[in-house]
């Protein structure tokens, strides 16, 4: 770990512990990470999708006690769960909504990071491990969707693993083996269930090794600056894990409006229909937090190049620690930077939007401008911006961005 | 021990490695061909291979629909009108090009695997309802794919014909698909 270590065992029990498996040590030092004083809000959205991973774990673990991953049963266990099972109905709409508040907290993960340059050396690891965990999340989300076998979950797992059919040659072998059939059914439910248990795992894991990386490196900062004075930082606990545990609580007080009040907001009505493979809905749609990459495989009129811009729309967001040129991180001081950024912003909520609107028309002439911006921000906006931009002029110290100037120098 | 001999024990030694290093790389492959395997359709996937259907009640522009390999097949009792405007485009360019002849055996039944080659989905113009599209064939409102009397792709992103599946007519009004 970055910092020495802070602990003293006092009574025998710990000393002998600790000579044996020094683990109260890590854990006490894990906590008192030096953290910069100047963390705002935005900060506390890691603690949150950890929240989330463990709601997902926990009322996944007891849905799989009721579950049957069977065709003809899975949709009436789903409706057994939450009619019959005692507190059936909440544990099954934490799970479902449980999986869209996720997905609202690592987006607004994901932005934070995007403003404050939190990417840029040396956290780049840090990033990439970030990359992989959400593109791990949009397979849990897409396998656990498949499970209640409704309309919406047999005809989006057609769509999604016909995308591999795309695949020149060998993309109908792939797809057969996905579904161990000649189209989605039993064996592909099935097996379904089997990933969708193994995914928030395999994301525990890499979880375990993103939060290894950040306590190398330590938290960037609103500032964009590294801790350079004793007063620039303070330790994990209890500063900031109070203020996480605050935002926590404020996070978790509108998911639980929405699992008691309006637990179908985010879902689809076609779900409550049993999956049927002999008719399309007339408009299928993915879950809301993939709509923007939707749209973008829509936006492209060629079946193989429309996949493939869909999955390097996302691949690209991993290489941003070498596309962004910039030396200054933080977007407070690149003021046409920010510009593109909430350009950005904007470019991926309208594709969320066009993505849930027919292919058809105007919308796939708009969705087609979008998917442009979309990677001329990767691609040529923040290269070229890191060479040409006029910065303003970065604070000496975090503490003198957070007490000014002037408190600076009365103190000395 | 001159120096020539212990290179020659040293280049040995590596031979030996390296041969072993490569042995267990194939056999590491090999040991994982049944882990990957096992996902492919099984014996009794495979074993539900044909089906029989009874043609005799679809009236001339009627339509059915049967499930064969947990797939819709479509068979189409064409009309006149229809074959006829099917074989006016047998010379226009289309994506996939492909004669209507040689897409049916008797050219008033048209029998396809009723799947978008786009992304698998079930395109409407079965049912009198439907929206059947720009070339009045069927039309897949998942990503807006058009396909014509033949079945052939006319417009939007699937690649391909909707398929002809292998069958066979047992008698006039029977086939075998599969
Ligand atoms: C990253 C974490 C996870 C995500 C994002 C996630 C997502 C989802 C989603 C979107 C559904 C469909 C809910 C619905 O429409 O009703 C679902 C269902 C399900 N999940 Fe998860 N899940 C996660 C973790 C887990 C875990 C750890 C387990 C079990 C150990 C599990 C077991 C189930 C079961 C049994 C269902 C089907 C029952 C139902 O639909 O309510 N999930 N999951
Ligand atoms: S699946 Fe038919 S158009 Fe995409």
């Amino acid at each position: 770990m970055a910092h020495e270590s802070v602990y003293t065992p006092n009574s025998g029990i710990e000393k002998w512990l600790d000579e044996r498996l020094p683990i109260i040590r890590l854990g006490v030092d894990f906590m008192a990470m030096p953290t910069p004083r100047n963390l705002n809000y935005w900060w506390t959205f890691g603690g949150i999708l950890f929240f989330f991973l463990m709601v997902q774990i926990i009322t996944g673990i007891i849905l799989a006690m009721h579950y049957i991953p069977h065709e003809s049963m899975a949709f009436d266990s789903v409706e057994h769960i939450v009619r019959d099972v005692n507190w059936g109905d909440m544990l099954q709409n934490m799970h479902s909504n449980g999986a869209s508040f996720f997905f609202i907290a690592v987006y607004i993960h994901i932005l934070r990071g995007m403003y404050y340059g939190s990417y840029k050396a040396p956290r780049e690891m840090l990033w990439i491990l970030g990359v992989i965990i959400y593109v791990l999340m949009m397979a849990s989300g897409f396998l656990g969707y498949v499970l209640p076998w409704g309309q919406m979950s047999l005809w989006g797992a057609t769509v999604i693993t016909n995308l591999f059919s795309a695949i020149p040659f060998v993309g109908g072998a792939i797809t057969e083996l996905l579904w161990g059939g000649y189209a989605v059914g039993q064996p592909t439910l099935n097996r379904f269930f089997s990933l969708h248990y193994l995914m928030p795992l395999i994301l525990f894991a890499f979880v375990g090794l993103h939060i290894w990386a950040l306590h190398v490196v330590g938290s960037n900062n609103p500032d964009g600056i590294e801790i350079k004075l004793k007063e620039d930082s303070l330790p994990f606990h209890s500063y900031f894990s109070m203020k996480d545990a605050f935002a926590m609580v404020l996070f978790a007080m509108i998911y639980v409006y929405f699992v008691f009040f309006m637990p179908d907001y985010m879902g689809h009505p076609d779900n409550y229909v049993r999956a049927n493979p002999m008719v399309t809905p007339p408009h299928i749609v993915p879950e809301w937090y993939f709509l923007p990459f939707y749209a973008i495989l829509r936006a492209i009129p060629d079946k193989l190049f429309g996949v493939i811009f869909m999955f390097a729309a996302i691949a690209i967001v991993a290489f941003l620690p070498w596309l962004d040129t910039s030396r200054v991180r933080s977007m407070r001081y690149r003021p046409t930077a920010k510009l593109f950024f909430w350009g950005f912003v904007a470019t991926g909520l309208l594709l969320g939007y066009l993505g849930a609107k027919p292919a058809e028309g105007g919308y796939v002439i708009a969705s087609r401008i979008l998917t442009a911006y979309w990677f001329l921000y990767f691609i040529v906006a923040l290269p070229l911006l890191g060479w040409t931009q006029k910065t303003k002029t970065l604070p000496g110290s975090i503490t003198e961005a957070v007490l000014g100037k002037d408190a600076m120098k009365n103190n000395k | 021990m001159s120096a020539k001999h212990e290179e020659d024990v040293v280049s040995r030694r590596d031979f030996l490695f390296l041969g072993a290093g490569a042995w267990a790389a194939v056999g590491g492959a090999a040991a994982i061909w049944p882990f990957v395997d096992q996902m492919n359709p099984d014996a009794s996937t495979k074993a539900l291979a044909s089906i029989e259907v009874d043609i005799t009640p679809v009236q001339v522009g009627q339509a059915i629909t049967v499930l064969w390999r947990g797939k819709p097949v479509f068979i189409r009792h064409r009309t006149a009108e229809e074959i006829a405007a099917a074989e006016k485009d047998d010379e226009t360019a289309m994506p996939d090009p492909q004669k209507d002849g040689d897409r049916v055996q008797k050219k008033e039944w048209l029998i396809l695997v009723g799947v978008c080659t786009h992304l698998g989905c079930v395109p409407g113009g079965q049912k009198a309802s439907d929206i059947r599209g720009d070339f009045g064939g069927w039309f897949c409102p998942c990503h807006g794919s058009h396909y014509d009397n033949s079945g052939r792709i006319r417009k939007g992103p699937a690649p391909l014909n909707l398929a002809v599946p292998s069958y066979k007519f047992l008698t006039d009004t029977v086939v075998q698909i599969g």
